[in-house]
């Protein structure tokens, strides 16, 4: 009886001091090695009289009639004071808030009253009290768009060109798909994973791209692959949720398979609304025209594919409005904070979840496809032709938009 | 990738913009998208900043009680030695200079890692008058091994170069230097150990100047030597300042942050050179600048006559605004303010690049 209580009580583990020592012993321990550590300081002989190691990123610029505001992060690992600013081998004036030194991962706004000259490029050099210098380029100077109705209506319109109209009107050869057979719908459906990979590596691709303009610290790429790897997964388990939900109604799971390709391009349309939205609040407003008749035309296959799936089944128009929307609109929301609030730190993760986003769907339309077919391949001929396709008509539109 | 291109990179230039706008434009025709765009004014008749005129320059003040010298001092602290006479009657002029390793600030809160002798950048102006015998006693008190080279006459021996003489000075070691000062002129002097252009940059020169002894000179010549010569009362006819133009390389990239005379950037704009209409004056200008070839002096609504290398007692260029030195030259300039306004006369390095990056200064006049 006794003895029976007792190794009861060592399996509920009143956690005794006992144990509380042996928990803590260890990081006891660890804090006196690092102080020891600290206090003995091996790497002095190596590290002589070295200047700290100092890193400072300008992340934006905002231009005004007052003159450039500078926004910059300190990602080095030691704190950097900025002792001075000269903008165009000009030392000039100007104010920093919260404070002149930045400690690690600190924020600051430099204001500099510049005269800066509309439409030529002006260089921001700051130099620390090292005498260290970092720089930022302004390629071509225009007023930066402060959140006003013009504005919002600008920017409005390109989201609006760029995402809604393009899904919109691919959403209406939704009655030609209807008439389809089944091997008509599996065509398509390989030709919208053929859209859906180029999709993916460019989404990829540009996350990585603005990830070079951020500091080492965030570690911006294994960030780009984790949050891709995690909405994939989250996107996969909400898909499966639903499936078993629904599972007695196949149109229902056609239906949510239709969303969340709509819900993936969504994602990838908001990177690219912000990409565009920054692109006009840094100057490259004049390449506007041109880009967004090209992103016009290189998204219009994206309705094709969100309405494949359920092209056998009979979704009223406000239904495909909704898709329209969900998979369009956040384009408009991405040239907004774009074009207001651009911040590489949060394009690189939108952009790394809408390529986790593209993955989930390619693998729900791989899988409907490799359910399909009777043999369960999936490297047949027409599946290869459809997927070539779907790469050559993004490829070929993307050459509207890149130079 | 698209846009973030032109974001990073400056591939696109402005007339790329406009071509590629050019086209946008014909392909869209008369459409919304084009009245959108002609709907920004603001985006477009925006005007920029008003041009104000306290907005330019660094902000704050060197410590100069910290780094153990004032460029205000500098103008005119001339070090003419410890003076005994030689039985031979030559007069002898001793120094001791000491090379040091010390930060400096350069521009109000931007410290440079500067070497110096006597702790000063520029170091002492040596100034004597020619014939006199100069002996400089100069110990290397800094962690790299140094010499002292002058620009003027002397022995292969006191040439101040690695391989002459006792070649270069290790740290901790000491040497003399000796020679009869000879011609007259406005010198310089600068460390010859190698590698010679980072010696030099990181701050080890100085002007030396010796001053024409009247005595050798008659008539005209005699005057104008007696006011050059610092022992001769004419002299005081003049204010006399010593500028030497330089410049730092802080990050290291081969090119200066910080251009100045006497080393701190801006400090003569911070605080004018008091000049008085009723004296002529005299500037002693050297070009010890790194990187770049030449350097240059302008004076504002006002004209000089230049002595190049102040071997002459006459003008080698008279009545001009502007003159440019190249790395190692150095000249002197004369003018005067007289029957001028009161007020605020500018001088600066004519290359604007140079001027902005703290190269300029005022002579408050009056």
């Amino acid at each position: 009886m006794n003895a029976n209580t007792e190794s009861n009580n060592l399996d509920q583990m009143d956690f005794g001091s006992r144990q509380w020592m042996l928990l803590v012993l260890p990081l006891i321990i660890l804090a006196v090695l690092i102080w020891m550590f600290v206090q003995l300081n091996p790497l002095q002989a190596l590290i002589g009289a070295a200047p700290p190691v100092e890193e400072l990123t300008i992340d934006r610029f905002s231009l005004s009639s007052d003159g450039i505001k500078a926004y910059v992060i300190n990602g080095g690992p030691d704190p950097v004071t900025i002792a001075q600013v000269f903008v165009d081998e000009a030392y000039w004036n100007f104010s920093i808030s919260p404070a002149a030194e930045l400690p690690r991962l600190g924020r600051a706004i430099i204001d500099i009253p510049y005269p800066w000259v509309e439409g030529e490029a002006h260089e921001v050099v700051l130099v620390t009290n090292t005498g260290v210098t970092f720089d930022g380029a302004i390629d071509v100077a225009l007023e930066t768009p402060i959140p006003g109705a013009d504005y919002w209506l600008m920017f409005a319109i390109l989201g609006f060109y760029v995402g809604i109209v393009p899904v919109g009107l691919g959403l209406l050869w939704f009655p030609l798909l209807r008439r389809l057979g089944k091997k008509g719908i599996n065509f398509i459906l390989t030709l919208t994973v053929g859209l859906l990979v180029f999709l993916l590596a460019d989404t990829a691709l540009e996350a990585i791209e603005i990830s070079e303009g951020l500091p080492e610290v965030f570690q911006a790429v294994p960030l780009i692959f984790f949050a891709g790897l995690l909405s994939f997964m989250a996107l996969v388990a909400i898909g499966r949720q639903k499936e078993t939900a629904t599972s007695d109604v196949p149109r229902n799971k056609r239906l949510w398979l239709a969303t969340s390709i709509a819900i993936g391009i969504g994602l990838h349309n908001l990177g690219e609304g912000m990409a565009i939205g920054a692109a006009v609040a840094l100057g490259e407003a004049a390449l506007g025209t041109f880009l967004v008749i090209g992103f016009t035309l290189h998204n219009l296959t994206e309705g094709i594919g969100i309405g494949a799936p359920v092209a056998k089944d009979r979704p009223g128009i406000a239904r495909l409005l909704g898709l329209a929307v969900i998979a369009g609109g956040p384009a408009i929301l991405g040239t907004w904070i774009g074009g207001f609030a651009f911040s590489p730190f949060w394009a690189v993760i939108f952009l790394a979840i809408g390529t986790g986003a593209i993955l989930q769907v390619v693998y729900e339309v791989t899988r409907l496809l490799f359910e399909s077919n009777e043999n369960h391949q999936l490297f047949t001929w027409p599946n290869i032709a459809g997927l070539t396709l779907g790469l050559g008509i993004m490829y070929l539109t993307a050459l509207l938009v890149k130079f | 990738m698209k846009w973030v291109n032109w974001l990073k990179e400056k591939r696109v230039s402005r007339r790329d913009l406009l071509k590629i706008s050019a086209v946008g434009t014909l392909m869209t025709g008369a459409n919304a998208w084009n009245s959108m765009q002609a709907q920004t004014p603001a985006v477009a008749g925006a005007h920029p900043v008003s041009h104000s005129e306290d907005v330019f320059g660094v902000m704050g003040k060197v410590d100069y009680q910290q780094n153990g010298f004032d460029p205000n001092d500098i103008l005119q602290d001339f070090d003419y030695g410890t003076v005994s006479q030689l039985e031979n009657g030559q007069t002898l002029r001793e120094y001791n200079i000491v090379a040091i390793d010390k930060e400096i600030e350069i521009a109000p809160g931007i410290f440079f890692p500067a070497w110096t002798y006597n702790g000063r950048v520029p170091g002492p102006t040596i100034r004597c008058t020619e014939g006199d015998l100069i002996r400089i006693t100069f110990t290397n008190g800094g962690e790299h091994p140094h010499t002292i080279h002058f620009h003027g006459i002397h022995s292969a021996a006191m040439d101040g170069v690695p391989g002459a003489g006792d070649g270069m000075i290790h740290p901790g070691q000491t040497t003399v230097y000796e020679f009869s000062a000879a011609p007259y002129g406005c010198h310089l002097y600068h460390c010859h150990a190698i590698p010679l252009k980072r010696h030099i940059h990181k701050g080890l020169y100085g002007a030396f100047i010796i001053d024409p002894d009247p005595n050798r000179y008659t008539g005209e010549e005699q005057q104008i030597a007696r006011t050059r010569h610092h022992e001769s009362p004419e002299n005081a006819e003049f204010n006399e300042m010593v500028m030497v133009m330089n410049g730092f390389d802080t990050n290291i990239d081969g090119g200066n942050e910080i251009y100045a005379v006497n080393s701190i950037g801006f400090c003569y704009q911070q605080d004018p050179i008091p000049v008085s209409k009723n004296q002529k004056q005299r500037l002693y200008l050297i070009n010890v600048t790194e990187f770049d070839a030449i350097n240059s002096f302008h004076l504002h609504a006002n004209f000089f006559d230049y002595y190049d290398h102040g071997t002459t007692l006459t003008p080698t260029l008279k009545t001009v605004d502007t003159i440019m030195q190249c790395q190692g030259q150095r000249g002197i300039l004369e003018f005067s303010f007289e029957n001028f306004e009161d007020g605020m006369y500018m001088f600066h390095a004519h290359q604007s690049e140079f001027a902005e990056l703290g190269w300029m200064g005022m002579f408050n006049v009056s």
